[in-house]
C-alpha cells in the first residue's frame, strides 16, 4: 500500500507524521500473531522532497547505494549537423538554439523529452546524461531513545525492526525536481508492493513535484494545522489529490488547539475523514528541533500511528471494493 | 527602488508572517509594492485584506490532445512520450449501452468513447510536443492551457500582486516571474521605494524565479535540525545566483543552542543575523484575525520584527531613502 504524505502548506508536520508512521509499523512494533512469518514486510520510506530532504535527519539511515540521476540532454555531432534549425523549431522549451553555425544547448531549460533528436533530419543529435541530483537507498534501524546507530541488516533482508529508506537530493542551483522524484520512485518502489507499507514524504506546495509524489499512490494523507494558512493550502492539496488525481484522502490535524475551527468545518463539509489529531505540545517541537521523532519523544503515540495505518488500510480497501 | 525577497528552504518557518510584517512596517515609512511569489500556496492575501482590482488569466503552457476519430492506435505517441502521459486504450471493447456501472471503473475511458483511441493524461503531459511531431495520422494537436490566474489588489499597505496556480499545474516559475515583473513595473511607475516579495519554499524553479534580480534575500529559519540543513541549501542557491543573504531566526527560543549554531554558521559565511523572533501564540492569533502581527499587537514578537526591519532598511538603503520624496502612494 502506497501512502503519500503531503500538505500544501509547508512546516505542518509532514516529515514528523511520515517518519513516525513508518517507525510505528515496523515489523517488531506490530502486534502480529504471525510475527515469525518469513517476510516481516518492513516499511519502505521515500523522501520525495528532493529540494529539501529532511527525513534522513530523523531516521538516520545507513546509505548502502547511491547513484547520480538527471535527464537526457542533446549533444550535437557537428560532423553531421547542417544547421537547419529543425531542433530549435520543435523544442517547446527554447532549450536548443541554432545561431549561424553554432548550436547552443541550455540544460536548465531542457525537459529531456528527446524530440530534437527524433526530429533531426541528419541524425546529428544524440543524448547524454545531465546530472541534476542523486538518489540513495539504505536502511534505518529500529528507533532508539538514545539515538544510537541503527542495526545494519543486509539490504532487503533480515531484521524485524527497521525501515528501508530511499531519498532523492537535487543539486543546489538546479530548477527541476520532477525527474529526480520520478527516477527515485522507479528505482526504490518494487513493481507490486502489495500489502507492504510504502510511505512517500512529499514537498510542500501543490505544483508538479507534489503531483509526481502523489501519482501512483493508493492514499494521500494530508497533514495540516488548524489555521487560516493551513486551511487555505489544505483545500488546494485536496483539489490536486482528490479532484485531479482521483485518490482517496484523509487528514491529520497537527498542533490541534491553535488557530480556529476552519479545518474541522471544511473536512466535515467535504466528508474528508480526520484520521488523527496531534495536540500542540512544546515537547514535540523541542524533540523535533534536535532531530528526535514524535514516537521517540512520546512513545504513547505509537499506538495512535498504528491505528492511523489501520484506518488508511480500511479506507483503501473500501475504495477498491467500491470501484470494482 | 530596491527589491527584497523573503525565503526559507524549509516550508512553514514564517515567511508570510515576516512578509506581512515588513509590508506593514515598511509602508509606514515609504511607498511599497507587495508580491506573493508562492503561487501554488499563496497566503499573503489572507493577512493583508486585499481588495481585488484586476484579474487576469495565466496561460501556462500547452498539452497534447488526441482526436479519437483520427487515432489508429499505432502507439507511436506512447513510445516517444517520456512522461508517461499517453494512456493506452482499454483492452475491453466499448459497451454498446451505458451499463449500471457507467462512468465508474472504466479506466477513464467512460462508456461512449471509442476504446481504440489513445488519450492524454493532461496532468502528466509536459507539453513537449514530441508526440505531435511523431504522430503519422496528424491526430494530435497542442492546446494552450490556462494554468492559473493573477491579480492586482489594493491593500492598506500598498498594491499587492498575487496569483493562483491551478491544482497540479506546471510552470510555476513562469507565473512567479510574471507576478514579480508586474510588481516591479508598478513600483517603477508609482515611484515606490521597495518591493517586498514573499517567496516559495524549496530551492527549485519557483525559488530561482523569485530570487532573480533581487537586491537582498531574507532567509527565515527555525532553530531545528531541518531548519539548519535547509538554510545551507537555500543559501547555496541564492549565492549561486549572486543574491546577498540576511537571516532572521524565528521561534529562536525553541532551541537556544541550535539558534547559536545558526549564528555561528552565518558568521562563518559572512551573513548577518538581523533578528531573533521568540515563539509566541500571538503570531497565530494575528493570522486568525487576518492581520500582520506587527499591526495586531505590541510585544516581544513585534519588537523583534521592528528591530529586524530597522536593520534591513539600513542595509538595503545605505544612503537613506531619497526615492520616497519624489514618489507617491
Amino acid at each position: 500500500m502506497i501512502i503519500t504524505v503531503a500538505s500544501g502548506k509547508g512546516g505542518t508536520g509532514k516529515t514528523t507524521v511520515a517518519v513516525s508512521l513508518a517507525l510505528s509499523i515496523t515489523a517488531d512494533q506490530q502486534d502480529l500473531t504471525d510475527q515469525e512469518s518469513a517476510d516481516p514486510a518492513h516499511p519502505l520510506f521515500l523522501d520525495c522532497d528532493v529540494e529539501e530532504p529532511n527525513a534522513a535527519l530523523f531516521l538516520r539511515p545507513i546509505i548502502q547505494e547511491r547513484r547520480e540521476v538527471g535527464q537526457m540532454i542533446p549533444e550535437v555531432d557537428f560532423e553531421k549537423c547542417t544547421y537547419c534549425g529543425r531542433c530549435a523549431e520543435v523544442c517547446q522549451y527554447h532549450a536548443i538554439a541554432v545561431v549561424g553555425e553554432k548550436v547552443l544547448v541550455f540544460p536548465e531549460l531542457c525537459h529531456g523529452c528527446g524530440s530534437c533528436s527524433l526530429n533531426c533530419p541528419t541524425g546529428a543529435i544524440h543524448e547524454v546524461l545531465d546530472v541534476i541530483g542523486t538518489i540513495e537507498r539504505g536502511w534505518a534501524g529500529p528507533p532508539s531513545v538514545s539515538g544510537s546507530l541503527p542495526s545494519y541488516p543486509p539490504h532487503g533482508g533480515g531484521g524485524k525492526g527497521g525501515v528501508e529508506f530511499a531519498q532523492g537530493t537535487m543539486n543546489v542551483g538546479e530548477p527541476m525536481a520532477v525527474p529526480i522524484i520520478r527516477q527515485l520512485k522507479q528505482w526504490a518502489i518494487p513493481p507490486n508492493p502489495g500489502d507492504r507499507p510504502v510511505i512517500l514524504d512529499a514537498s510542500p506546495g501543490t505544483a508538479c513535484p507534489v503531483v509526481e509524489s502523489m501519482r501512483g499512490a493508493d492514499f494521500v494523507l494530508l497533514v495540516t494545522e488548524p489555521t487560516p494558512f493551513g486551511l487555505h493550502d489544505l483545500r488546494l492539496a485536496v483539489e490536486v489529490a482528490r479532484d485531479e488525481l482521483g485518490l482517496p484522502v484523509g487528514v491529520v490535524i497537527n498542533r490541534d488547539g491553535v488557530g480556529d475551527q476552519g479545518v474541522d468545518e471544511y473536512c466535515a463539509a467535504e466528508s474528508i475523514p480526520i484520521l488523527m489529531r496531534i495536540p500542540l505540545d512544546r515537547r514535540i517541537a523541542e524533540a523535533y528541533s534536535d532531530g528526535g521523532t514524535l514516537v521517540e519523544a512520546l512513545p504513547e503515540y505509537r499506538k495512535q500511528f498504528q491505528n492511523l495505518y489501520a484506518a488508511i488500510g480500511r479506507l483503501v480497501a473500501e475504495r477498491k471494493e467500491g470501484g470494482a | 527602488m530596491k527589491q527584497l525577497v523573503i525565503l526559507s528552504g524549509k516550508g512553514g518557518t514564517g515567511k508570510t508572517t515576516v512578509a506581512a510584517a515588513l509590508a506593514h512596517l515598511a509602508s509606514q515609512e515609504m511607498p511599497v509594492v507587495l508580491a506573493d511569489a508562492d503561487v501554488d500556496a499563496a497566503n499573503l492575501e489572507l493577512v493583508l485584506d486585499p481588495a481585488k482590482q484586476e484579474e487576469h488569466d495565466f496561460m501556462g503552457g500547452q498539452v497534447a490532445m488526441i482526436a479519437p476519430q483520427k487515432c489508429t492506435a499505432c502507439g507511436i505517441c506512447a513510445d516517444v512520450c517520456r512522461f508517461g502521459a499517453v494512456v493506452a486504450p482499454s483492452p475491453r471493447p466499448p459497451t454498446p449501452l451505458p451499463s449500471p456501472n457507467f462512468g465508474r471503473g472504466e479506466g477513464g475511458q467512460g462508456g461512449g468513447v471509442r476504446a481504440r483511441a489513445y488519450s492524454i493524461d493532461s496532468l502528466a503531459c509536459e507539453g513537449c510536443a514530441s508526440c505531435f511531431y511523431q504522430c503519422p495520422e496528424e491526430a494530435i494537436r497542442m492546446e494552450e492551457q490556462q494554468a492559473g490566474l493573477w491579480f492586482r489588489s489594493d491593500t492598506r499597505f500598498g498594491p499587492l500582486f498575487h496569483a493562483h496556480l491551478f491544482a497540479g499545474q506546471e510552470n510555476s516559475g513562469k507565473l512567479v516571474t510574471l507576478v514579480k515583473q508586474q510588481a516591479r513595473l508598478r513600483g517603477l511607475d508609482t515611484g515606490a521605494a521597495l518591493v517586498v516579495v514573499d517567496g516559495p519554499p524549496g530551492i527549485g524553479c519557483p525559488v530561482i524565479s523569485a530570487s532573480a534580480g533581487m537586491d537582498l534575500a531574507l532567509h527565515v529559519v527555525e532553530p531545528t535540525v531541518s531548519g539548519v540543513h535547509d538554510l545551507e541549501r537555500i543559501m547555496g542557491t541564492t549565492d549561486h545566483f549572486s543574491v546577498p543573504s540576511l537571516v532572521l531566526i524565528n521561534k529562536a527560543d525553541l532551541n537556544p543552542a541550535r539558534s547559536e549554531e545558526i549564528v555561528a554558521f552565518c558568521a562563518g559565511r559572512g551573513v548577518e543575523v538581523v533578528g531573533r523572533v521568540p515563539y509566541d501564540d500571538v503570531v497565530t492569533e494575528a493570522m486568525v484575525q487576518g492581520r500582520p502581527v506587527t499591526d495586531y499587537t505590541d510585544g516581544p514578537v513585534t519588537d523583534a520584527l521592528k528591530g529586524m526591519w530597522s536593520r534591513v532598511s539600513d542595509l538595503i538603503f545605505p544612503d537613506g531613502i531619497d526615492v520616497v520624496k519624489g514618489g507617491q502612494r
